[in-house]
């Protein structure tokens, strides 16, 4: 095993650098959500999937009597992780190497592609076929080869929705999850070349469709492009949990087969991957098991692709790493039961976030990744994103607590600013007043105006903004003539403490 | 026992009726309730917005205003918000610890030890589920998600309401899913949080309640902004007034009724002791 | 072009270093214990016993494949022949048990040995009808089936990959309660293929449909 200690002095964690990849959006979150709140058609696809899944997935974690235990292991174990992460990597190297793979390390998006495209050349292709993976839409990796010449086939069956539909995902584990069935037969009908006609909208066709359209793609494929789910350090094997099968035609068919992923990705051992087999497929599809988990090492002669390169990618993850609270986020595996269970997501959808990473994780995991650069930065909006309900950190399967890095991101978002917001002058007013009862009181008083503004009806109904946001849908009621606190001198003199 | 009552910023300003109706419940159990004069805000607002530097000196206030508890010259300190408690109980230390002041991280914690919400104080502390009321109404309890995620509350909330006598109870839908309030995501947020909202309110109205309750009173004047602004014919009660109500007392329920988040009825001023029974006033 | 190999190498050491600083950077306050481990490695059911085969059926089952159970080898033949009606064709890994297809012989359907005389082509497969195989280990609780590549009677990864019918005969002692005792009796350096059930999809509308890329009938027979 190589080892080398001699890092630069200057060599700092560094953010995901803008440019190259998925990880920011064009606008901020509540405009991209005022117009996704409009369109009638995502809500009822989103609150009808995001409802089934639920369900399904409550069912299949109320059987298992340890869920709690292997959580707190899950969690455990993704923390030993972090604290040991550059040897652990290593470690995985050495095996993979060990094994017959090569091992290439990208500091960024843009590194990573060059690699893969490198390699896709090297290997005389001018196609890819390849499993979903969220490593490689964060990279933007399908621009960066078909700008290279090399054509990207997505197999998964969302993944394909999304492509042909010539959309973007919205979701980590079900990417066309705003698409009903009858737009996806439309998609299809429209872009794939020999579908037949009569397709109806029965999920059954739509699956064959896919089948028969990919069929032939599988069979003469020369190079695969693959994600990690996990990737084992002390046996360097790497694992694909998937359901259609699309996942083992990639794995098993091709030559040459390329699989990116970030380095958080790694676990110790093999056991380790007794828990994370048990807590993801019921977190994600809500199924006991997965259909398919593949899991190989290195090259295997006679058996699958003779060729095995792994990539391994930091692109803002030790920047993630150095932030106490915030490399927890590291510790996703990337289920989407944290969004599934999102009230915020159910509505907006997963377009609004910008990211790749939409849902809860998204809205914490995408600043965290390129870091906040200001109060003009897109990304500043996504810990906002949440009316911190909670309900991500119980559905969480490693246990990870959204709820508060959504307020620590949010600390960073306020402490990006460069010159004082309203906000920030209104927060530090308030900071004042509440720091002297005196003044308190004083404040409290200022209310009174609103007895003024309610009139007779006991309700005000029209207020300035920004308190208008509030008056748009909610009335809010007159303040009361009496103050708890003088209530409580007034009836109960000298009672105070 | 010696209770320190937190009535929250809000809780004084804009819902008194709550922090009243919390006092006159726990007299009535025969504890002896004080109101620490210096007491403002917990800082919730501020560090769920993000300005933990800001929130720093009002964890410190509210941390002296409160240290008492840690010292035994109080029993307790109760607040009627699961937010506000779970604020105190899950986020003073951290903003304490993050402004680099360990010892006010350790009284923090140790005054968060003794501050419940009012459900914890009577089912956990006190040991009762009846308390001896009346509320002649149909309700339906919305678990505010702070009382449910952050403090795991539970069902304390339904086992208080369930012993309250004249009480019809009525399953909510969906009853755990987020009513849209989230502080300043009202604000910043606004589409999601009435899109989330009006799901909120469909649920409630598929009840069939009179009453919408809960315990936290800014949920509730968030959905109780929403039922009122469509004259919807249901009025929010804190989960505190439904439990201060007798047959025999002025109920605080009617006050707040008259005080009209509710449905559009005309206020009526009621004055301190009107002898009025609550349900004459129910504006269905 | 392809980067000088100079810069790759840096590209690692600038990683790691990088990885290295913030590991430092971002140690918790309190450092982390030893991982609890206090989830259960064992289910009800000992492996092989009557309680582990019927939850391996009932779960097996809810994924839509069949399972027959036949209580001795012997038996084997006469379900895997019903199982293949008419196929035509049938693949076998080279150690596959052949008396598990001496109920086809009769109707001249063709088997296919993969290795004899050559390896099997993705191309062979694609024309072939079904598979038999075994399996490595099945796991009671999830209705999993384990392949393990390197076993003789499992066979490569694309047998069991590109026909449309797989065939899986399981043995009794080979039937665990658990993931940790299934993963306990793997080797990890074999390419290894968890299936539970045929291929299926959730893309559309989050419903599970049955048969996408991989096999859309699974049938298995339980030796036991
Ligand atoms: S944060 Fe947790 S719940 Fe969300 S996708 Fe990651 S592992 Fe799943």
């Amino acid at each position: 095993m190589s080892t080398t200690d001699l890092p630069t002095p200057t060599v700092r964690p560094a953010h995901a650098p803008a440019g190259t990849g998925h990880l920011r959006g064009t606008r901020p979150f509540p405009a991209e959500a005022r117009d996704a709140l409009a369109n009638t058609q995502l809500r009822r696809n989103l609150g009808k999937a995001t409802g089934v899944i639920r369900a399904k997935r409550a069912a299949v974690v109320d059987e298992v009597p340890d869920w709690e235990a292997l959580r707190r292991s899950g969690s455990a174990i993704k923390a030993d992780v972090m604290a040991r992460l550059p040897e652990l990597l290593e470690q995985l190297e050495a095996a993979v190497t060990a094994r017959g793979g090569v091992v290439h390390w990208a500091r960024d998006a843009a590194e990573a592609n060059a690699i893969v495209l490198d390699l896709v050349r090297a290997a005389g292709g001018d196609e890819v076929v390849k499993v979903k993976s969220m490593a490689t839409q964060e990279t933007g990796l399908n621009e960066a080869l078909e700008a290279g010449g090399v054509a990207a086939w997505e197999t998964d069956l969302a993944e394909l929705i999304v492509q042909l539909g010539d959309d973007r995902p919205s979701h980590i584990l079900v990417p066309a999850i705003h698409r009903n069935r009858s737009e996806i037969r439309e998609i299809f009908l429209r872009e794939m070349p020999d579908v037949d006609p009569d397709l109806t909208d029965e999920p059954r066709r739509l699956a064959m469709a896919a089948r028969t359209h990919l069929r032939r793609k599988f069979l003469g494929a020369k190079v695969a492009v693959s994600g990690a789910n996990f990737a084992v350090a002390d046996t360097g094997t790497l694992s694909v949990v998937e359901s259609e099968g699309n996942g083992r035609m990639c794995l098993t068919l091709p030559e040459t087969l390329i699989t990116l992923m970030g380095v958080e990705k790694v676990v110790p051992t093999w056991s380790d991957l007794e828990v994370f087999l048990q807590l993801l497929p019921r977190s994600s599809t809500g199924e006991r098991m997965n259909p398919y988990t593949s899991t190989w090492t290195g090259v295997t002669p006679g058996d699958g692709p003779q060729a095995f390169h792994l990539v391994l990618m930091d692109n803002g993850r030790s920047g993630v790493l150095a932030d106490p609270d915030g490399r927890e986020a590291l510790h996703c595996i990337r289920c989407s039961a944290c969004l599934n269970v999102c009230p915020v997501y159910e509505r907006a959808g997963g377009h609004a976030y910008g990211s790749v990473y939409p849902g809860p994780i998204g809205a914490v995991l995408s600043p965290l990744l390129t870091g906040i650069t200001g109060e003009d930065d897109v990304n500043a909006s996504l810990p906002y994103a949440s009316s911190l309900c909670g309900a991500c950190f119980d559905a969480c399967p490693v246990r990870i607590d959204i709820p508060n890095l959504l307020v620590q991101q949010r600390a960073a978002s306020v402490e990006s600013h460069h010159r004082p917001t309203g906000q920030d002058v209104a927060m530090r007013a308030a900071r004042v007043a509440m720091t002297s009862a005196g003044r308190f009181r004083a404040a409290e008083k200022g209310l009174g105006l609103g007895r003024v503004l309610g009139g007779r009806s006991g309700r005000i109904t029209a207020l300035p903004w920004p308190a208008s946001r509030w008056t748009a849908s909610r009335d809010v009621p007159v303040p009361p003539a009496e103050t708890a606190r003088d209530w409580f001198a007034r009836t109960r003199p000298g009672r105070e403490r | 026992m010696r209770i320190a009552v937190m009535a929250t910023c809000l809780g004084d300003a804009v819902a008194p009726q709550a922090v009243r109706a919390t006092v006159e419940l726990l007299e009535r159990l025969g504890h002896d309730v004080v109101f620490p004069p210096g007491q403002t805000c917990c800082g919730q607002m501020h560090v769920n917005t993000g300005y933990l530097r800001e929130a720093l000196p009002v964890v410190r206030h509210a941390t002296e205003v409160f240290g008492p508890v840690a010292d035994g010259e109080w029993d307790a300190v109760v607040a009627p918000s699961g937010s506000c408690t779970g604020c105190v109980r899950h986020q003073h230390a951290m903003v304490a610890r993050r402004g680099g002041d360990e010892a006010l991280a350790v009284r923090a914690e140790a005054v968060a030890a003794r501050t419940y919400e009012l459900s914890e104080l009577l089912v956990d502390v006190l040991g009762v589920t009846d308390v001896g009321a009346y509320y002649p109404h149909r309700v339906t309890y919305h678990p505010t998600c702070h009382s449910l995620r952050m403090l795991r509350v539970g069902d304390k909330p339904l086992q208080l309401l369930r012993a309250v006598r004249g009480l019809e109870l009525v399953e909510l839908p969906d009853a755990e899913v987020c009513c849209g309030f989230g502080g300043t995501f009202a604000l910043k947020n606004a589409d999601t949080s009435t899109a989330m909202l009006a799901d909120k309110m469909s649920a409630v109205l598929s009840t069939g309640a009179e009453v919408c309750s809960a315990g936290d009173s800014s949920c509730l004047l968030h959905i109780g902004g929403g039922l009122g602004r469509l004259r919807t014919g249901v009025r929010t009660v804190h989960l505190a007034e439904v439990l201060a109500s007798t047959e025999a007392t002025q109920t605080p329920s009617a006050r707040s009724l008259a005080a009209g988040v509710a449905a559009g009825v005309p206020r009526t001023e009621t004055g301190e002791d009107p002898a009025a029974d609550p349900t004459e006033e129910a504006p269905v | 072009m392809s980067a000088p190999a100079g810069a790759r190498g840096s590209a690692r050491e600038e990683v790691l270093a990088r990885l290295r600083a913030g590991r430092d950077a971002g140690a918790p306050r309190t450092a982390p214990g030893p991982v609890p481990r206090d989830y259960a490695r064992r289910g009800a059911h000992d492996p092989g016993s009557p309680g582990a085969l019927d939850l391996l059926v009932e779960r097996v089952e809810d994924y839509r494949a069949t399972v027959t159970r036949v209580a001795r080898p012997g038996d084997v033949a006469g379900v895997v022949a019903r199982l293949l009606g008419d196929a035509g064709s049938v693949a076998v890994p080279p150690g596959a048990d052949r008396a598990w297809l001496t109920g086809i012989g009769g109707r001249g359907a063709v088997v296919h040995v993969d290795g004899d005389p050559r390896p099997l082509t993705t191309a062979d497969l694609d024309r072939v009808d079904a598979v038999v195989t075994g399996a490595a280990v099945a796991v009671a609780e999830t209705g999993t089936l384990v392949l393990d590549a390197a076993a003789g009677d499992q066979g490569r990864r694309l047998l069991t990959l590109v026909p449309d019918h797989h065939v899986c005969v399981v043995r009794a002692e080979d039937v665990v309660g658990t993931v940790p005792e299934a993963l306990a009796r793997l080797d990890p350096l074999h390419p290894l293929t968890f299936v539970s059930g045929p291929s299926a999809t959730s893309d559309i509308e989050l419903d599970r449909v049955e048969g996408v890329h991989g096999p859309r009938r699974l049938d298995v027979v339980l030796v036991g």
